[in-house]
């Protein structure tokens, strides 16, 4: 019982970081109908600004932690939603009219040239941060006991608000607005007075800030990270997006958790030599069944 | 017609005036992961070979031959690895090439350097596969993951005298291989593992492996693969609470291990099996020495490279450049390095293992166990 109730916590925690990942590639998708393939890099880039702005906070000689994270949040979101920009300004945006295919191998380009960057600048080796929080909740389960430490709790914490605060801008701001009338047919939007171009770059900004929030998780809890760190967790929030429709953002939250609640409890209960091979036999029965996805729309063919 | 015939005159002179220029030095090439997550093991070898270049050039050459080392990045990706060994054999004209690293770079790569005739020694690929082939052109400085299992096995059941033993690897040769290794002589001893898994390489999230570790009671955690899962593994097993001792082989025998983990106070107490201590060997003082002044600490297998670099010269320059009667010259004669005296058998590995176990301190140092 209490391993069961553990693989659910190591699952919850898991999988709201690949919905936090999986917003930036659900927006992305449902707004300009590309798949951003330099997201997973974006998150990674996230992980490196994540270790200079540690270092740079300790250097000052700061050692509270609330004061630390919220440093290294503040820090790290900034400077990767700028890059979120200036991604989308110099390989997406000259592709605007060009076919989808175009805009594809453009964001495969983009993606190697942020590992080859990143690679070249802070060297290929694996990096480390230290431990800044230890320590855990521990609840005692029939002989055993199911804990979550408290960077966990953090993790859990920090992305449902971040995902609280997005869903709330989305629904009831200006800007959410702006954002979901270019959703549903940016032509319209744009000859309704929206700057359509800039609705789409923040909708880039607002994906690279919440695989930065992921990027500072997973960093500070794991600790570890290299230039390639984005591939594998990049492929998993897509096939996350995709598991809960690509396009809905509470799909994308819903994916991400499905996806690591799956992985923990196969991996847990069954066996980790096989638990990927479960997660995409598991997309792949959804979309069988639901061809959009979770909560996506289908697709109307417009004529 | 004419017209090809003078384009292949042309071209057969271009190749001729390549062979003239190559003569003039020894082209060895060092071939691991510079790049990539492994590429602090790829410095170890490239350091070794650089140094030992550097001190056989300053001593007069190969025969009067100046050695021009080449670098070939296979980051320990087995197709990059195929690529990388057919230019050195073909653009680069490499007699010898030291290396690779990991043994699934190693073992595809041997065959085009044996199609080539010319020599490979490894310093660090351990996987049994690789001199198992019969290829009449492959040697290893190092140890074998069968006898490096047994070490392994036979401590974790006569000194710790565990009964519940957890295996992980990697899935990757030289994981799975070692795990496997250390799994059969556990089993021969007559202790079962209580769980056998593996898991994703370049994954960082290792709880729910981790849940299940502690779900089966392990004392004793065995982990066959790279430090850096080795890393996050150990840390996210003492963050779960396990007191489970992590033991592992020469994968993580780097100080980044350290890193990874996250602190010095995860990897206390973890035990790995390597060599005994490179620089233990009295004929290896002088270089070890100038390593050291040069602000460099020869760790993990620098040493190793230096010495396959010597064993590779010692072939070709006892047997005028010619690296197949070198491969077979090496097979009957002994050879002087920086590690003491070398002796291979008809397979290429080193008539002698010499395995240890090694701990790991709360300054985040290794040592010998006594």
């Amino acid at each position: 019982m209490d391993i069961v109730l553990q693989q659910l916590v190591n699952g919850l925690t898991l999988g709201s970081v690949y919905g936090l990942i999986a917003i930036g590639y659900t927006m992305v998708y449902g707004i300009i109908g590309m798949i951003n393939f330099a997201h997973g890099d974006v998150y990674m880039v996230s992980a490196y600004i994540t270790a200079i702005a540690l270092a740079l906070l300790t250097f000052f000689g700061i050692e509270s932690f609330p004061i630390i994270l919220v440093g290294t949040l503040f820090l790290t979101v900034a400077v990767t939603g700028a890059y979120g920009w200036v991604i989308e300004r110099i390989a997406y945006r000259p592709l605007r009219s060009s076919s989808r295919l175009s805009v594809l191998i453009s964001a495969i380009g983009m993606s190697l040239i942020l590992q080859n960057y990143v690679q070249l600048s802070q060297g290929a080796n694996q990096q480390g941060v230290p431990t800044l929080l230890t320590g855990a909740l521990r609840f005692h389960v029939g002989d055993g006991f199911v804990q979550i430490t408290y960077m966990k709790l953090l993790i859990l914490f920090i992305s449902i608000l971040g995902m609280g605060i997005l869903t709330y801008v989305i629904q009831k701001t200006k800007l959410g607005r702006m954002c979901r009338a270019t959703q549903q047919d940016r032509k319209m939007a744009s000859i309704l007075g929206i700057d359509t171009d800039k609705v789409i770059s923040t909708v880039f900004v607002i994906g690279a800030v919440m695989a930065a929030l992921a990027g500072v998780l997973v960093t500070l809890d794991y600790g570890a990270f290299d230039f390639y760190v984005g591939f594998i967790i990049g492929i998993k929030a897509f096939t996350a997006a995709v598991l809960g429709g690509i396009g809905s953002l509470p799909g994308a939250m819903l994916g991400g958790l499905i996806l690591g609640l799956s992985e923990a409890l196969f991996a847990g209960l069954i066996s980790s030599d096989y638990k990927d091979v479960f997660s995409f036999s598991l997309l792949v029965l959804i979309l069988i069944v639901r061809p959009s996805g979770l909560l996506g729309k289908p697709e109307v063919e417009k004529v | 017609m004419s017209n090809a015939v003078v384009r292949k005159t042309l071209i057969s002179l271009a190749v001729a005036g390549v062979a003239t220029l190559a003569q003039a030095e020894v082209v060895i090439g060092v071939a691991g992961p510079h790049t990539g997550a492994y590429a602090a093991f790829g410095e170890q070898l490239w350091k070794g070979a650089e140094k030992a270049a550097a001190d056989i050039n300053a001593a007069g050459g190969v025969n009067g031959e100046m050695i021009k080392l080449v670098k070939a990045d296979d980051a320990c990706e087995p197709k990059q690895a195929v690529s990388v060994a057919n230019r050195l054999v073909d653009s680069d004209g490499a007699l010898a090439v030291v290396g690779h690293f990991c043994s699934s770079s190693s073992i595809p790569a041997s065959r085009i350097y044996e199609e080539a005739g010319v020599i490979m020694v490894t310093p660090a690929s351990t996987n049994p596969t690789l001199t198992d082939q019969g290829l009449p052109n492959v040697f290893r400085v190092c140890g074998r993951d069968d006898q490096q299992g047994d070490v392994a096995a036979s401590y974790i059941v006569d000194k710790l005298k565990a009964q519940r033993v957890a295996v992980i690897h990697d899935k990757d040769t030289y994981g799975k291989g070692l795990a496997d290794a250390m799994k059969s002589t556990l089993n021969a001893y007559g202790v079962k593992e209580v769980m056998y898994e593996g898991l994703t390489r370049g994954e960082k999230d290792f709880n729910a492996l981790i849940t299940k570790i502690r779900s089966v009671d392990a004392d004793v955690v065995y982990f066959g693969g790279l430090h850096s899962e080795a890393g996050p593994l150990v840390r996210q097993l003492r963050e779960q609470g396990s007191k489970a001792i992590f033991i592992s082989g020469d994968g993580i025998v780097s100080d980044e291990f350290v890193s990874v983990a996250g602190s010095p106070k995860y990897v206390d107490g973890v035990l790995m099996t390597f060599g005994a201590p490179p620089t233990s060997y009295p004929s290896g003082k002088k270089v070890i020495k100038e390593f050291r002044d040069s602000g460099y600490e020869p760790e993990g297998y620098t040493l190793y490279s230096y010495t396959a670099t010597q064993v590779a010269v010692a072939a070709l320059s006892n047997n005028n450049l010619d690296p197949i009667k070198g491969a077979e010259w090496l097979k009957t004669h002994s050879v002087d390095t920086v590690m003491g005296k070398k002796d291979f058998d008809d397979k290429g590995d080193l008539t002698v293992s010499d395995y240890v176990m090694y701990e790991w301190d709360a300054q985040g140092k290794y040592h010998v166990v006594d």
